[in-house]
């Protein structure tokens, strides 16, 4: 049956897929045991795996690991979100509007390449020390970049399918609405992921500074006393925190766009 | 039998500048009349104009000067009387067979259940039962190209603008398409202007055939081609069609031979 023979070569196709990255992985772990075990690299530049692992243990322990991650996560997330939401109407407007597009975008441009480190003095002094400070960060970190992907894949749409469209009978509001959002959406999906990446790595920036909490305080905390074991505890564990993100993402994707075609299909 | 003129395109010309200020004059002093239920067909090499042209008639471009009238109205901006199928179908991919066929009639406003009628009746009359819950991704060429001639139908434009609708398919799907299309335009009555490089395709399809000049383009002949019943590929041997395909290959052919010796 040909339907089934297609089924077993796309099982083994993710099979193989998966065990090759787990075997990647596995690598990486080997080499990591090799060079602290094996006493090549010192404790203090590279930590055992055992005492990373130790060292989480013991933030759950205290009780501050759960807090922690939950401080990182709702920062990320609040900060993030904030950006999505500006980000997809400006960036359809300026997809959609010469004359905006040619207002806004040198400004978005000009800010993008402001580094986000630097303007952490300056969000402590128009915002103070709270938590709207940390979500700033966040915000500034992601923005700008996701409003001009939105803008790209809102004009990348395929022009003959708003033709098509229009030789229907579809007002502007309807080709807008049916059309123009409805093809940007897998475009859209994959910026939302991306930057949701970004914006953790925005987080000890936006820790730097006036926080008692979180991930990105641990790390910073810690290299106070050169204790690497809990500054790469709190790294991985925020890896797999934007990990756990980014598949969370994929999976909400396939079930919004199933429709999409990629080219490894 | 005096039929109603459906088409006319009074004096339309087409001048395209570009950046550079270069001026290319596309489409020359172009005029031509579809009547009611006729199924016209304009043939001409590549870059002749001919895609411009129907895109001026279907609102997509607006000509340099000239005017289009659909029953005698003066037309500028697309519109759900002048349906049109392309090349490349332009399908909806996120919408299946059935909704992609329902979308002209989704934004009229129809009920779910009026649409179910009208879709169901073209879903059927292109051949595509069964398919209606099928994504675009899931279709071949031709069944694509199905769907985009049901989609336009259903909307039941007065006058159906087709861009070399099977082009992009294989020479088989073709065949098979272009006798569906025989058999629908029957069926429907629609009025139809066919835009084609195939020569063999416009005397298949077409009772009126348009020959189009090189750029700037110009109509240099027109064919009546009368022929009483069914046409399939088995009347392209037919005398009368081979003098027909002659003349224009001929035409076409001092066309391109004009053009390499520069004139």
């Amino acid at each position: 049956m040909k339907g089934k023979k297609a089924e077993n070569i796309k099982i083994v196709k993710k099979l193989s897929y998966t065990s090759l990255s787990i075997i990647s992985f596995f690598v990486i772990i080997l080499a990591w045991c090799g060079l602290t075990y094996g006493g090549i690299l010192d404790k203090i530049f590279l930590p055992t795996p055992s005492s990373v692992i130790m060292a989480t243990v013991n933030m759950v322990n205290d009780g501050t690991l759960a807090s922690n991650i939950w401080s990182s996560t709702y920062r990320v997330l609040v900060g993030w979100a904030l950006s999505a939401i500006l980000a997809l109407p400006i960036g359809m407007l300026m997809a959609c509007s010469k004359t905006f597009n040619a207002i806004i975008q040198p400004v978005i441009e000009f800010v993008r390449y402001l580094p986000v480190v630097a303007l952490v003095p300056l969000t402590l002094l128009y915002l103070g020390i709270g938590e709207g400070q940390k979500y700033t960060i966040i915000f500034l970190g992601t923005f700008f970049q996701l409003v001009l992907m939105v803008a790209d894949t809102v004009s990348s749409v395929d022009k003959n399918l708003l033709n098509a469209a229009r030789t229907l009978g579809a007002s502007p509001y309807q080709r807008y609405k049916l059309v123009l959002f409805p093809a940007s959406l897998p475009g859209l999906m994959d910026s939302f992921r991306v930057t949701m990446g970004w914006a953790w790595t925005y987080l000890v920036v936006a820790e730097m500074v006036a926080a008692n909490s979180g991930l990105g305080y641990v790390i910073l905390k810690s290299q106070r006393f050169l204790a690497t074991d809990k500054i790469f505890s709190g790294l991985i564990l925020i890896g797999l925190i934007g990990l756990f993100t980014d598949l969370i993402f994929r999976a909400i994707t396939k079930i919004v766009v199933p429709w999409h075609e990629r080219l490894g299909d | 039998m005096k039929r109603k003129t459906k088409l006319e395109v009074k004096g339309v010309n087409k001048i395209f500048t570009s950046h550079t200020g270069q001026e290319v004059h596309a489409l020359k002093d172009i005029n031509l009349v579809v009547k009611e239920k006729e199924f016209a067909v304009i043939v001409g090499p590549s870059g002749c104009g001919k895609s411009t042209l129907l895109n001026i008639v279907g609102g997509l471009e607006k000509a340099t000067s000239g005017t289009i009238e659909v029953d005698a109205n003066k037309v500028f901006e697309p519109g759900a009387d002048r349906g049109m199928v392309f090349q490349g179908y332009s399908l909806f991919p996120w919408l299946t067979v059935k909704e992609n066929v329902e979308f002209g009639l989704k934004i009229k406003g129809f009920s779910a259940a009026g649409r179910e009628k009208i879709s169901t009746k073209y879903i059927d009359i292109v051949g595509l039962n069964g398919f209606e819950k099928s994504l675009p991704k899931t279709l071949s060429g031709g069944m694509k190209q199905r769907v985009a001639i049901a989609r336009t139908l259903a909307n039941e434009p007065s006058l159906l603008l087709m861009d070399e609708p099977f082009g992009a398919l294989d020479a088989q799907t073709r065949v098979v398409m272009q006798e569906l299309l025989v058999s629908i335009s029957q069926k429907t009555q629609t009025t139809v202007l066919f835009i084609t490089h195939d020569i063999d395709e416009a005397l298949l399809l077409g009772n009126k055939i348009y020959v189009m000049s090189r750029r700037p383009g110009c109509i240099t002949e027109v064919i009546d081609v009368e022929f009483e019943g069914t046409r399939g590929h088995n009347v392209l041997v037919l005398p009368e069609f081979m003098e027909m395909k002659k003349k224009i290959m001929d035409m076409l052919w001092q066309d391109s031979t004009d053009a390499a010796n520069g004139k």
